[in-house]
C-alpha cells in the first residue's frame, strides 16, 4: 500500500504544480489545494502508515498495551488542514478581490497593470 | 436552494448537530474529537441551516456576529494558558480537578483550551462563510 | 563597575524626558556625569598599579556563554580614565559650544550613549558583549556625525563612517565567533591562556584577519581612513571626543587588547608594521594639503594611529612603552588644538588657515593652549610629546629587521606632523591681524579653559613624568604581557641616537613650516587624484554593485508566478534528481509494507481519477466536485490508516471548502485557455517529472528506518501526565498548546482578512483604467 500511496502523492504534486503554473486565478487556488492535500499525505506516509491502530489509550488502560500509529503527525496534519481552510479562503477572496479591481483572469495581465500604475 | 424539505429537515437538524459538535468536543480528549473538529461540524450546522433558510434567518439565529466569537475563544484559550502561572507553575502547565465529573469525565485547563479553539473555529468559518455569501 | 557604565544610557534614558531643563544653563551640570566616572576610575589606579586586575561577572545569556564580563586592568583603565576625562572637559565646552541650540538635549543623549558604550567596550573581557558595545559605539557616531541632519553633507558622511564602521563591526562579531569556537570560551582572560594552541590553529590566519578588518575600518587605517575626514561635519566637540581622543582608538584598543592572545606572530606583526606605515605616511602627507584646519586635524589623527598600529606591530616592551605614552599625549595634545580649532570656528566664522592670522591679539589664552599643544605634537621639549617621540624612536631603532626603513618613515611622518601641529596650533595666531578679525571676541572661560587645562597637562606631565609613570604606562605594558618592572620615564635620555634624530626631526620639521604656506593651490593639486582614492574606488564599486543587483533582480523578480515556480522546481528537480541519480538505493522492502486491499485500490482509483478531471475538466463547477471526491477520498484513506480525527477534520473541510468555492464560484471569472499546446507539454512534463521525484523520494525515506521517540514520549505521558487518551488531542492542547493557541490566532486573522477585503470598497479612484 505504501508505494500505492507514494503514487497518489506524486499525482497530487504534479496536479498541483501543474495547475499552479497555469495562468488562470481559480487554477492557481485549485492547485494550491491540491498541492497541500499532497503535502499532508506525504507527512502521513513519512511517519509511517499502521493499520487499524489509532493512537488512543484503550479505555481500560492507562498506557499502550499495543502497536499504535505515531501521533505526532496526525497533529501536524490535523493543523495543517484546518490552517490550509484558513488559506484558501483567504486566497478565493483574494482572487475576487483582484477580479472585480482589475477585471482579468490572467496573471501576466495583472503584473502589466501592478508595472504601469 | 429553499426547499421545503431541507427548510423543516434544518430547523429540527440544527440543534442535533450543534449537540453532536458539543458532544465530539467534550468527548475529544478521550476519544477522536476536540475543539477543531466540534467547531467545525458547529459551523457546518449552522451553514446548513443558512443554505436552508438564507442568511438573515441564521444571524438572526445566532444573535450576535460570529466575528465576537474568535477573541472570546482566544481569550480563553488564553487564560486558560495563563491559569497556571497564578499557582506558580510554568505557562500552560495542565491543571485538573482532582475528581471526575460525571458524564463530561476529568476536567482541566486542557479543556477550557479547547473550547476556546471550538469558539475560534466557529467564530472564523462562520465569518469568512457569511462574509463570502453575503458579498456574493 | 556595571552601573558606570549604564549611567551613560540612563542619563541618556533621562534626557528624553527631562531633556527641556538641560537646553539652558543647566547643560553645564551633565558633565557632572563624566566627571563623577572620571573620580571612580581614578580611585582604583592605587589597585591598578600594583598589579591587581578588577573583574566583574553578569550572567546574560548564560546557556551561550554570554556574560556581561568585565575587568579592569592598567589597558582598560588608561582607556576609562581618557573617556571620561575628555569626556567631562567636552561636557563642558559643548554647554558653551552649542548654547542655546535647538536639540542640545538630543546632543548630550547620543554623547552619553556614546560614553556609556564606549566605556563599556573598554572593560568588556566577554567579546560578544564587547562586539555590542562596539556597534553601540558605531551608532552614536552615525548619530553624532549627522548631528547637523539638514545638511547633506553631513547625513552622506554619516552614511559613510555607518557603512565602514558597520562593516568592521560584522568582521568583529564574525572573528569573535570565531575565536569562540577555536577556544570554547568567549573569555579574553582565558583565551590569554591558549595563546600557543591558538597560534598554531587552522583558523588562526582567518580569526586575525577579522579581528584585522575590525580594528582597521574604526582606527580608520589605510584604506578604510576615508570615512574620518567625512566625520569631521560633526560639531568639533564631537571630532575631539570621538574622532580623536577615544572612539577611533577603539581599533587600537582591540590590537592592544588582542596582543596577549594572537600577538608576536610574523603574520600579525608584519601586517601591522605595514598597515600602520603605509597609514602614518599617506595621511602625514596629506596634511600637507589641507586648508580647513579640521582637514589637517584629521589627517594627522590618522597618521598618530598609524603610528599606533605601528608601534603594536614593534612587538617589543619598548613599543608597548612608547604606544601607552603616545596614546596620552596624541589624547592630550589632539583634544587641545580640536578644542581651539573649535573656538576659532565659533568666534571667527572661519577654519580656512589660509586667512587665519594673529588672532592672538584677541584671544590669548587660547593661543597660549594651541602653542602648548603644537609644542607637544612636535615634540619639543619640555612637552610630553618630547618624551612619547623619544619612546617611538628608541622602539625604532631597536627593532628587528629593515631599521633604516622604520626609522626613516617614522621620522619624515614626524616631521609632517610637527608641519600639522604648528599650523593648526600656531599659525591661526602669529602674524598680523587682518582687518575682518578685529571685532572677534574671547569665548567664555567655558570653552577656553578646557584645551588650556589639556595643553598644560601635556607640559606638567613633561616635566614630572614620574606622575604617570607607574600609575597609567606601566600597567598597561604589564597588561600587554610584557615585563614592565625596569620602566622608568624622563625627558633628558642622554646623548644619543635618539637626540639626534629628534634633532632632526624639528629642525626639518620649523623649516617646513615656513617654506611651505598651505593654500588652495596644493589643496587642487591633490584634488586631481581624487578618482584614485579609495573612497572614490569604493563609491564607484557601490555603485556598480547597485546596478547589477538591479540586473540580477530583474531577471529573477520579473512578477511572473509562472517563472519563479517554474525556475523553483526545475532547480528542485535537477538538484535533488542528481543527487538521488548518484547514490540510489532504492531497495523496496515487499514484506515490509501492508497489503494492497481491494478497497484501498478503489479509493486509489477514484482519487487518481478525481485528480485527473480536476485538472483536465472545462468546467469549474465539475473541478469544484472532482476536488470534493479526492478530499473525500483522502478522509477515506486516513479512516484505514488509524487517523480517525484527521478523518474527521478533513471532512468537514472538505464540506466547507465546496460550499465556500460554490459559493464565489459565479463571481468568479470563466476559465481561461491562456497558454498554447507546447506551453502546456512542457508544464506537464515538468511537473509530472516533479510528482515523480516526490514519489520516489517518498519511498526512499520509508526504507530508512524511522526515529519515533517523540512520539513514544507523547503516547507514554499522554493519561500519566495530561489525563487525555486521545494523544492527537492531547498534543494539540496540552503537551503543544502554545503552538495551537498561535495557530488559532493566524486563523482569526486570515478570518478578519477575509472580512476586510469583502467589507473594503474600492474608490473609483484606486481603479487603474
Amino acid at each position: 500500500m505504501e508505494i500505492l500511496f507514494a503514487i497518489i502523492i506524486g499525482v497530487l504534486y504534479a496536479a498541483g504544480i501543474y495547475m499552479i503554473l497555469r495562468r488562470s486565478l481559480v487554477k492557481l487556488i485549485i492547485g494550491i489545494i491540491l498541492l497541500g492535500n499532497g503535502a499532508n499525505l506525504l507527512i502521513f506516509l513519512l511517519g509511517r502508515i499502521t493499520e487499524g491502530a489509532p493512537p488512543i489509550i484503550p479505555e481500560e488502560s492507562k498506557v499502550f498495551l499495543e502497536a499504535y500509529a505515531d501521533p505526532v503527525p496526525q497533529a501536524l496534519i490535523l493543523t495543517a488542514i484546518v490552517i490550509s481552510f484558513g488559506l484558501q479562503s483567504f486566497a478565493i477572496i483574494l482572487v475576487k478581490r483582484a477580479h472585480k479591481v482589475v477585471k482579468t483572469d490572467d496573471l501576466d495581465e495583472m503584473n502589466a497593470t501592478d508595472e504601469d500604475s | 436552494m429553499k426547499t421545503l424539505i431541507l427548510k423543516t429537515a434544518s430547523i429540527y437538524l440544527l440543534p442535533v448537530l450543534l449537540v453532536f459538535s458539543v458532544f465530539i468536543l467534550l468527548r475529544g480528549h478521550y476519544l477522536p474529537g476536540g475543539g477543531f473538529v466540534g467547531g467545525l461540524i458547529a459551523a457546518i450546522a449552522f451553514v446548513l441551516h443558512a443554505f436552508a433558510n438564507g442568511l438573515s434567518e441564521s444571524k438572526n439565529l445566532l444573535k450576535i456576529h460570529p466575528g465576537f466569537l474568535m477573541p472570546l475563544g482566544l481569550a480563553l484559550a488564553f487564560l486558560s494558558g495563563v491559569a497556571p502561572v497564578i499557582v506558580d507553575d510554568p505557562f500552560m502547565t495542565g491543571l485538573w480537578f482532582p475528581d471526575p465529573f460525571p458524564v463530561i469525565g476529568n476536567v482541566g485547563s486542557a479543556l477550557f483550551f479547547d473550547i476556546g479553539v471550538y469558539l475560534v473555529v466557529v467564530g472564523v468559518t462562520l465569518t469568512i462563510i457569511f462574509t463570502i455569501s453575503e458579498s456574493a | 563597575m556595571l552601573t558606570a557604565i549604564l549611567l551613560g544610557f540612563l542619563f541618556a534614558l533621562f534626557l528624553v524626558f527631562a531633556g527641556k531643563y538641560f537646553k539652558g544653563r543647566l547643560a553645564v551640570v551633565s558633565a557632572l556625569i563624566p566627571l563623577s566616572l572620571f573620580i571612580y576610575f581614578a580611585s582604583f589606579i592605587p589597585r591598578i598599579a600594583s598589579g591587581e586586575v578588577v573583574t566583574s561577572n553578569y550572567e546574560w545569556v548564560p546557556s551561550f556563554g554570554v556574560n556581561l564580563g568585565f575587568s579592569l586592568d592598567g589597558l582598560s583603565l588608561l582607556f576609562s580614565l581618557m573617556i571620561t576625562g575628555i569626556g567631562f572637559l567636552v561636557y563642558v565646552y559643548t554647554s558653551s559650544y552649542l548654547k542655546n541650540h535647538q536639540y542640545l538635549d538630543r546632543f548630550y543623549a547620543y554623547l552619553s550613549v556614546f560614553m556609556g558604550a564606549m566605556l563599556g567596550l573598554v572593560l568588556s573581557d566577554n567579546i560578544i558583549s564587547m562586539f555590542v558595545f562596539w556597534e553601540l559605539t558605531s551608532i552614536s557616531s552615525f548619530f553624532l556625525i549627522g548631528f547637523n541632519n539638514t545638511s547633506e553633507a553631513s547625513r552622506k558622511s554619516a552614511l559613510t563612517a555607518l557603512g565602514i564602521t558597520g562593516f568592521g563591526g560584522f568582521s568583529l562579531l564574525a572573528g569573535a565567533l570565531l575565536l569562540g569556537s577555536m577556544t570554547g570560551t568567549y573569555s579574553i582572560i582565558e583565551m590569554m591562556t591558549m595563546k600557543e594552541a591558538l597560534a598554531g590553529h587552522e583558523f588562526y590566519i582567518l580569526a586575525v584577519i577579522f579581528i584585522f578588518g575590525a580594528a582597521f575600518t574604526k582606527s580608520a587605517q589605510f584604506p578604510f581612513h576615508f570615512w574620518l575626514p567625512g566625520a569631521m561635519k560633526a560639531p568639533t566637540p564631537v571630532s575631539t571626543y570621538l574622532h580623536s581622543a577615544t572612539m577611533v582608538k577603539a581599533g587600537v584598543y582591540l590590537l592592544m587588547r588582542f596582543t596577549p592572545v594572537l600577538g608576536d606572530t610574523n603574520f600579525w606583526n608584519t601586517t601591522l608594521i605595514v598597515v600602520g606605515a603605509i597609514t602614518m605616511l599617506y595621511s602625514a602627507v596629506h596634511t600637507l594639503f589641507r586648508t580647513d584646519l579640521k582637514g589637517v586635524l584629521a589627517y594627522s589623527t590618522i597618521s598618530a594611529l598609524g603610528i599606533l598600529v605601528f608601534l603594536i606591530g614593534l612587538g617589543s616592551q619598548g613599543a608597548f612603552l612608547a604606544a601607552a605614552v603616545f596614546i596620552i599625549v596624541h589624547a592630550l595634545y589632539k583634544a587641545t588644538l580640536f578644542l581651539v580649532t573649535g573656538i576659532i570656528d565659533h568666534q571667527a566664522g572661519t577654519r580656512n588657515v589660509t586667512v587665519l592670522a594673529g588672532l592672538r591679539k584677541v584671544m590669548m589664552p587660547v593661543a597660549v593652549a594651541g602653542f602648548l599643544a603644537a609644542i607637544s605634537s612636535a615634540g619639543i621639549p619640555p612637552s610630553i610629546g618630547f618624551l612619547g617621540k623619544e619612546l617611538t624612536y628608541e622602539a625604532s631603532t631597536h627593532s628587528t629587521g629593515m631599521v633604516i626603513l622604520i626609522v626613516a618613515a617614522i621620522v619624515l611622518t614626524k616631521i609632517l606632523l610637527l608641519y600639522a601641529g604648528f599650523v593648526a596650533g600656531i599659525k591661526p595666531f602669529t602674524g598680523k591681524l587682518p582687518e575682518k578679525f578685529t571685532k572677534v571676541t574671547m569665548p567664555g572661560p567655558l570653552m577656553w579653559v578646557p584645551p588650556l587645562l589639556l595643553a598644560i597637562l601635556g607640559i606638567v606631565f613633561g616635566i614630572f613624568p614620574s606622575l604617570i609613570e607607574s600609575s597609567l604606562v606601566k600597567p598597561v605594558v604589564t597588561a600587554l604581557g610584557k615585563d614592565a618592572s625596569d620602566i622608568h620615564l624622563a625627558l633628558w635620555h642622554g646623548f644619543n641616537t635618539v637626540l639626534i634624530l629628534s634633532i632632526i626631526t624639528i629642525a626639518v620639521g620649523i623649516l617646513l613650516y615656513f617654506i611651505l604656506k598651505p593654500s588652495e593651490k596644493l589643496e587642487n593639486r591633490i584634488g586631481k587624484l581624487e578618482p584614485v582614492s579609495p573612497e572614490s574606488i569604493l563609491n564607484k564599486l557601490t555603485y556598480f554593485f547597485g546596478v547589477f543587483s538591479k540586473f540580477w533582480t530583474n531577471v529573477f523578480q520579473n512578477g511572473y508566478l509562472r517563472n519563479y515556480v517554474t525556475t523553483i522546481v526545475l532547480f528542485l528537480v535537477i538538484l535533488v534528481g542528481y543527487i538521488f541519480i548518484g547514490n540510489s538505493r532504492l531497495v523496496i522492502d515487499h514484506t515490509k509494507l501492508s497489503q494492497i486491499t481491494a478497497y484501498e485500490l478503489a479509493v486509489t482509483i477514484i482519487l487518481i481519477a478525481g485528480v485527473f478531471y480536476t485538472v483536465f475538466t472545462r468546467s469549474r463547477i465539475g473541478a469544484v466536485a472532482a476536488m470534493g471526491v479526492v478530499g473525500l477520498a483522502i478522509c477515506l484513506l486516513f479512516v484505514f490508516y488509524s487517523a480517525p480525527d484527521l478523518a474527521m477534520t478533513q471532512f468537514s473541510i472538505d464540506t466547507l471548502t465546496v460550499i465556500l468555492f460554490v459559493l464565489v464560484l459565479y463571481r468568479l471569472p470563466k476559465y481561461l485557455v491562456l497558454s498554447d499546446y507546447k506551453m502546456r507539454i512542457r508544464d506537464g512534463i515538468l511537473s509530472l517529472t516533479f510528482g515523480g521525484l516526490i514519489s520516489l523520494l517518498a519511498l526512499q525515506v520509508l526504507a530508512e528506518p524511522v526515529n519515533s521517540d517523540v512520539g513514544d514520549f507523547y503516547a507514554k505521558n499522554a493519561y500519566i501526565m495530561a489525563h487525555g487518551k486521545n494523544v492527537v488531542n492531547v498534543i494539540l492542547v496540552d503537551f503543544r498548546g502554545t503552538d495551537t493557541l498561535i495557530e488559532i490566532s493566524v486563523l482569526a486573522i486570515a478570518a478578519i482578512g477575509v472580512y476586510g477585503l469583502l467589507k473594503l470598497r474600492v474608490k473609483s479612484s484606486d481603479r487603474p483604467n
